[in-house]
């Protein structure tokens, strides 16, 4: 059967590298569109007209938007290791842990890594309690998934690579060895599984974009165009 | 096995109206517990420790938290009525993907309505009336969100209409006539049993709004 699987992204974003984690994970051939954000493509506006935001994937033409509808409908639609568990209570909790770290440690960490003086003291704090429930969840597993990756750990893909570029850019002490060791761990390991190896940005791309943004603090505002 | 299940929650709850919703969807047999916010019970804080809100789904002792990933799991639970999602894989992504829209965007419109005034509460309203629009053009003619059926986005949406009385008297316009079809719709779902007894009055969440707002010094 002929398929068509399409992916309009921006390689930088960790929403669109836990759909491209996804994608390898069920073993899926697709075409990859880079989307200039600050120029967005008629092809995006068409696709998801009402966010404008990538990741959006393209399945024999229909689109699906919304990293995280985006990796249950990959779950469902290919073959292969599974994202979610398959008991329905583990995947509430799956869906649970996933929502916390998209609704409130995205921007949080963002915050924690970018602010100044006092305000930074401030976020970190804040930073320190949602990073200390998720050591606390991740226990003494591997992963969030077990012993192998799961939605939470591919949720998680901001938490595990991208804090570390942009603390190595601002200088941030945001998620330490010393502070959780167990998330520290957990996140070595997962940036170095072959299939998220894979897939990550080059971390000098990170730096250097980084590095930009902070020449330019008006647009350090946590405003992801991208979910 | 015989289910013990119960359901922490809260009378004028948009969150807390979708599980007990779907629980009636499926004629699951419960115990409602209803919380005081004001003073969270040790219950509420051991079942959600992370939030400490409600609705909390305790299924045979097992707390499930946040109301749409309690939505999902009473559907595959109790999989054999009333299906609350569809079957096909493109469908339900779609159905998540405007239920998400329902949680990103509707509460924090309607919540600027009751707690701003003057231009902001002007700005707040304009946003939740076009974020309606949005949802009444996805509605289009189908008589629920899922189509023939009344499903999952229906239930995400529905709790907020007891919520439009309270945004209409305090923010003074009506919601019915800038999106009448999303009006219709509401009538159509109240229709079905399980859903009139399971939304709360809107009258009484006024009363709640208005004693939140003394609460809060609005």
């Amino acid at each position: 059967m002929g398929e068509e699987v399409k992916l309009i992204g921006a390689r930088g974003s960790p929403f669109n590298c836990r759909v491209e984690i996804a994608l390898k994970l069920k073993g899926v051939e697709y075409e990859f569109i880079e989307e200039d954000l600050a120029n967005k493509s008629p092809l995006l506006l068409k696709y998801n007209p009402v966010h404008k935001k990538i990741p959006v994937l393209l399945h024999n033409g229909k689109p699906i938007a919304e990293s995280l509808v985006i990796l249950e409908y990959v779950d469902q639609t290919w073959e292969g290791a599974s994202i979610l568990p398959q008991h329905p209570y583990e995947r509430a909790m799956a869906r649970f842990w996933a929502k916390f770290i998209d609704d409130k440690c995205m921007s949080a960490l963002w915050n924690a890594c970018w602010s100044k003086g006092k305000e930074q003291e401030k976020a970190i704090e804040e930073a320190n309690e949602l990073l200390k429930l998720l050591e606390n969840e991740l226990k003494d597993k591997k992963f969030f998934g077990g012993d192998n990756i799961g939605l939470v750990d591919i949720v998680a893909d901001f938490i595990a690579y991208w804090v570390g570029a942009i603390q190595e850019v601002t200088g941030a002490e945001v998620l330490t060895k010393e502070k959780f060791p167990k998330l520290f761990e957990w996140a070595r390991e997962f940036i170095n599984c072959s299939i998220v190896k894979e897939k990550l940005p080059p971390r000098d791309h990170l730096t250097g974009f980084f590095r930009i943004k902070l020449e330019a603090p008006d647009t350090l505002k946590y405003n992801p165009q991208v979910r | 096995m015989s289910d013990h299940v119960v359901l922490l929650d809260s009378y004028p709850s948009m969150f807390g109206m979708r599980v007990r919703i779907a629980l009636a969807e499926k004629g699951i047999e419960y115990e409602y517990k209803e919380e005081d916010l004001s003073n969270k019970s040790p219950l509420l804080l051991k079942m959600n420790p992370v939030h400490k809100k409600i609705p909390v789904l305790i299924h045979n002792g097992r707390p499930v938290c946040e109301s749409l990933v309690e939505v999902q799991y009473i559907d595959e639970v109790w999989k054999d009525k009333s299906p609350l999602l569809p079957s096909h894989p493109y469908q339900r992504a779609q159905a998540r993907f405007w239920a998400d829209y329902v949680d990103k965007k509707i509460y924090d419109a309607g919540r600027k309505i009751w707690t701003t005034k003057g231009e902001e509460q002007e700005t707040a309203k304009n946003e939740l009336i076009d974020c309606l629009k949005v949802l009444e053009g996805e509605l289009g003619d189908k008589p629920y969100f899922g189509g023939e059926s009344f499903g999952f986005v229906d239930i995400a949406l529905l709790p907020f209409s007891t919520w439009f009385y309270a945004y209409e008297t305090l923010g003074n316009f009506s919601i019915e006539a800038e999106c009448p079809k999303l009006i219709a719709w509401v009538n159509r779902c109240k229709e079905k049993e399980t859903v009139s007894k399971s939304l709360s009055d809107p009258h009484k969440v006024y009363e709640f709004v208005l004693g939140l707002r003394k609460k809060l010094g609005i």
